[in-house]
Parts: C-alpha cells; structure tokens; sequence
C-alpha cells in the first residue's frame, strides 16, 4: 500500500479531476475537457471511468464494478482488483451495499439510492461525432442548441429498417438543453438515466467528463410517430424466471438451442438466492 | 417597396490583396441577380462574404427578415445568423459533395432542415422529402438510396431540393452548373428557372457561364479584379456592353 497513493492517481490530478466533475455536474449533460492521464490499462478498457472513480473514491467507500452488467468478467474483475491494490477500499459484488459503483455499458436492474454514484466508462462522448466529424462543427452545434442532425440519424434508421434501429448509446436530451450519449448502455436502461444516484461518465481517450445530477430531467429523442421504446428480449430470465430485466443471450448448443439470462449477474444471483427459479434454472442453483 | 437585401460598401482583403471592394447593390423580393466575371475576380468571395461565410472588413448587408423587418445580418448574433441560413436563406454550392451529406440517405438530405427548425414528424418529413424529390425530377424509390450513388445532375438537383424545403426566400448559388454536361445544364438551369418562378424566389447566382445569367438572371453586375465594373438588366450588359472588360468577356464567348 505504500507504493501508492490513495486510489493510484495523486492528489493534483485528483483534484483537477473533481473540478471537472463539479463543472459538469453544474451544467448537466455538457462536456468538460480533463487532462486525461495514462492509467496501467488500454484505451477502451476504461480508463476514464476509472480516472472518475479514483478521484470520487474515499476510504470508507465500498466499491463495485460491473462490465454489461457481470461482476466476474475480465475487465470487471482487473478494475476492481486494481482499487482493492492501490486504495485498499472494501469492495462488494452487491448492489445495495455499494457506495460507488463503476460500470460499463449497464444501469444496474436495483434502483440506486441518493447514497450511491454510478460511474460509466465512454467510449466516444460526442453524440455527433458519427455524423459530423468536425469537433470545430460539433461544439458549436452544442452550444447554439443546433440539435437537427441527432434526428437525421433516427430518420435513416426508421427508412433503413422501418423503426428506430439504434438499440444502444441511444441519444438522450439533458434537462431541455444538452444532447448527451449516455455511453453504450442498452435502450432499455434509457429510463433509468432519471435516478435518485449522481450519475459521472469519464471517457479517457477522448479527455471528456459530463454528468447527471440527481433527479435530472432526461428525455430520450424520438419522433412523434414514432415514439422511444426502451426494447429488451421478449423473453423471462431461464435461470431466475425475471419478466423485467435485460437478458443475455446465449447460444448453448450448434442444434439452436439457447438461453435468456440476466445481464446483472447480481440481480439473478439474489433473485435465484430468494428461491425464484426460470426455465433452466434448479432449485439449488443459488 | 423595401428591397429584399440591400448590400452597402462590402469590402474584403486577403492581406494585401483584394477580395471584392466597394460592391453595393439592392435585390427586389423575386429578383434574380446575376455575378459574372472570370477566375480569381472576387465572385465567391464576394457571395461568401453576403452569406456570412467569411468575415467582411467593411459593409453592411441588410436583409428584410419576416419578424423584424430590415436587420443588418453582419451585425447579428451567430445563432441568428445560422437560423436565418437554414430558414430564408439557401445557399447552393458548385460541387453537390460540399452542400451535401454523402453518407445520409436522399431523404435525410432533404429532411435535414425540416428537423433543425423543429419538425418532429417522420410521415411528414418522409412526405415532403418525397415531394421535393418528385419537384427536381428525381424518382420517388431513389429516396432512400445515398447521393454517392447519384449522378452529378442528381446530385446537384439534390442539393437544390435540400436547400428548398424550408421555402427560404433568398438563394445564394455559387456555380450552380459547373461540372455538368451541356444537356444537364440545360435541364438544371430548366428546373432552377422554373423553382424561382414557382416560389417567388430572389436568388444571387455567381457563374462564368454567360448563358446561365442569360437565362436566369434579371439583372447582373460584372466583376473584374474585386470592383463591380458594369451593372445593369441583362440582356442590355449583355447585347451592349460599354465597359471594355464586359465587352471582352461578351466576344469571348463561342457562338455554335
């Protein structure tokens, strides 16, 4: 623990970092530039959501970290080791118990709390980057409202597929002012972005931190015909039998044979744990 | 009746040189004027400077807008700028790729400017991007193919449906013929002649293509070296020249 300070990062950086989240939380949905510094992990790996997290982490924290929504994949688990390593905080795989949690690409299924801060990892903060490629353009287009462009990309879906084909990253309107990618977290989860919890995204690469304070208004964009549906798999969980939350798909055999799961492995966990039981699932399975 | 747009005094220097200098004139609601001149005479620097693409070193062009009657545009707020160019103005360039989007399917070109001011219907959007498709000759099952698999006609008409969707009442056209075969033009400046009729347009039309402001234009200025050098209705610039420059550029011109 000595070869480190508090949370990897030192007390500087931590410091610019927490302005730039104050910044953004002041002005919810805008994009503050940070200077991004190398974490010990790749791009694209999350190295600005942990930037986040390093700087909001406190000693008495309790911490958690799920990648599309699992506590036991790769990038989960390296996260949440690294924290274990460089900040010595407690560390949980339980929604409830967390204070800070950092995630990638999922909301978790339990409603957080105003005790809580959700940190996403982001890939690409600009949500019109794919449209207009110029940064020049695209701040200005931001800072005078110009938001006509976010719908040309709803329309080409609608007359490619005949219905608002984006299925994640879908683009949200931030208490009436700023359009913002809420990363790539399912369509699903849209409605989840109006939380009792701060919301913090940090993207590395890009040097871009944003935020939604608690209670925040945020509305997904959609026509009038053509109204946002926040769509998941019509299928109940096979291993803890859940109507309501976002499944995963997985392909069991090369007969066609397949299954529908939780995405939050600790929603079933403690679904399974309180005796619910899917089509797959066995009584003992928890 | 108050002019469309009143321009007063522009002027406009790249360093030392001179981009365009004390240019002025009025445009009448309905009123094509054209800008003739060869390479290199200030033409779009000129029609880029009363768009509010480049920055004017002196002047003033005074547009009579539909809520506050004449204002003077180098004076106004950016975002007002940029909602007068995506609601009254339109500005066609010479090459379709530069006023279009090449990865957005046909439609989204033209529903582009319906979805900036506001509209949120995609039946509608769907319907009048269709309808203006079928204005410039373009067949309805194109509209959702993407411009790049248009031809350079297409293309330029495209461009010229995209602009006037939102019924805006000043054209800015920079070339809008350039690059195209002579059958396609004929078609082109056709269709544009028809448009301005239709829709009651005023348009500022720069090319060095005399034929063009033949056809279209009511009135036209001549410019050589950045200064406006002859100005007057066309077919008397054209049929008596008096400056020795227009009179060049007049014999200049091949007759079949």
């Amino acid at each position: 623990m000595t070869e480190y300070n508090f949370a990897y990062l030192d007390e500087q950086t931590k410091r610019m970092i927490r302005r730039a989240i104050l910044k953004g939380l002041a002005v919810p949905g805008y994009q503050v530039p940070f200077a991004s510094r190398e974490m010990p992990m790749p791009y694209g790996w999350g190295t600005g959501g942990v930037q986040v997290s390093a700087a909001t982490l406190t000693p008495d924290d309790t911490f958690k970290v799920i990648d599309q929504g699992a506590d036991d994949t790769t990038n989960a688990v390296s996260i949440r080791k690294f924290f274990e390593n460089t900040a010595g905080v407690a560390v949980t795989e339980e929604t409830e118990k967390a204070t800070l949690i950092q995630t990638r690409h999922r909301i978790p299924e339990a409603e957080l709390t105003e005790d809580q801060i959700l940190v996403y990892q982001v890939p690409i903060p600009e949500p019109l980057r794919f449209l207009e490629p110029r940064e020049t353009e695209t701040r200005k287009m931001h800072s005078l409202e110009e938001y006509g462009l976010m719908h040309v990309k709803l329309y080409e879906d609608i007359s490619q597929h005949g219905d608002i084909a984006t299925a994640y990253a879908y683009p949200v309107m931030v208490q009436d002012r700023y359009v913002m990618d809420p990363s790539p977290i399912p369509k699903f989860d849209n409605p989840k972005l109006e939380m009792s919890a701060i919301q913090l995204f940090g993207a590395g690469r890009e040097q871009r931190i944003y935020a939604v304070p608690p209670h925040t208004k945020v509305v997904s964009l959609d026509f009038e015909d053509f109204p946002f549906v926040a769509s998941k798999a019509n299928h109940p969980c096979d291993l803890c039998g859940a109507e309501d939350s976002y499944l995963d798909e997985v392909i069991l055999d090369d007969a066609g044979n397949r299954m529908f799961v939780c995405s939050d492995t600790d929603f079933c966990r403690s679904r399974r744990a309180a005796g619910h039981v899917g089509r797959l699932g066995t009584e003992d399975a928890a | 009746m108050t002019p469309l747009l009143q321009v007063k005094g522009i002027e406009k220097h790249y360093g030392a040189l001179i981009g365009c200098k004390d240019v002025s004139f009025d445009l009448y609601p309905g009123e094509v004027m054209g800008i003739v001149g060869e390479s290199g005479s200030g033409k779009s620097t000129l029609l880029n400077c009363l768009a509010g693409h480049l920055e004017t070193d002196a002047g003033q062009v005074i547009f009579d807008t539909r809520a506050d009657g004449p204002v003077d545009t180098l004076q106004m707020s950016e975002p007002e700028r940029r909602m007068l160019g995506r609601t009254d103005w339109a500005f066609v360039h010479q090459h379709a790729r530069d006023g279009l989007r090449m990865s957005v399917s046909a439609g989204g070109n033209i529903g582009e400017r319906l979805m900036a001011v506001g509209d949120r219907h995609y039946g509608n959007i769907r319907d009048k991007a269709v309808d203006w498709l079928g204005r410039v000759e373009i067949a309805e099952s194109r509209v959702d193919d993407r411009p790049t698999a248009f031809s350079g006609g297409m293309q330029q008409r495209l461009q010229i449906a995209r602009n006037l969707v939102t019924g805006p009442r000043l054209v800015f056209m920079d070339e809008p013929t350039g690059g195209l075969d002579v059958s396609v033009q004929a078609r082109l400046l056709d269709l544009l002649r028809g448009l301005v009729r239709e829709m009651g347009l005023s348009a500022i039309i720069v090319t060095h293509d005399l034929a063009v402001v033949r056809l279209l234009a009511d009135r036209l200025m001549v410019m050589k070296d950045g200064h406006v050098v002859e100005a007057g209705l066309t077919d008397q610039v054209l049929d008596d020249p008096q400056h020795a420059y227009t009179q060049l550029l007049v014999s200049s011109v091949l007759q079949v």
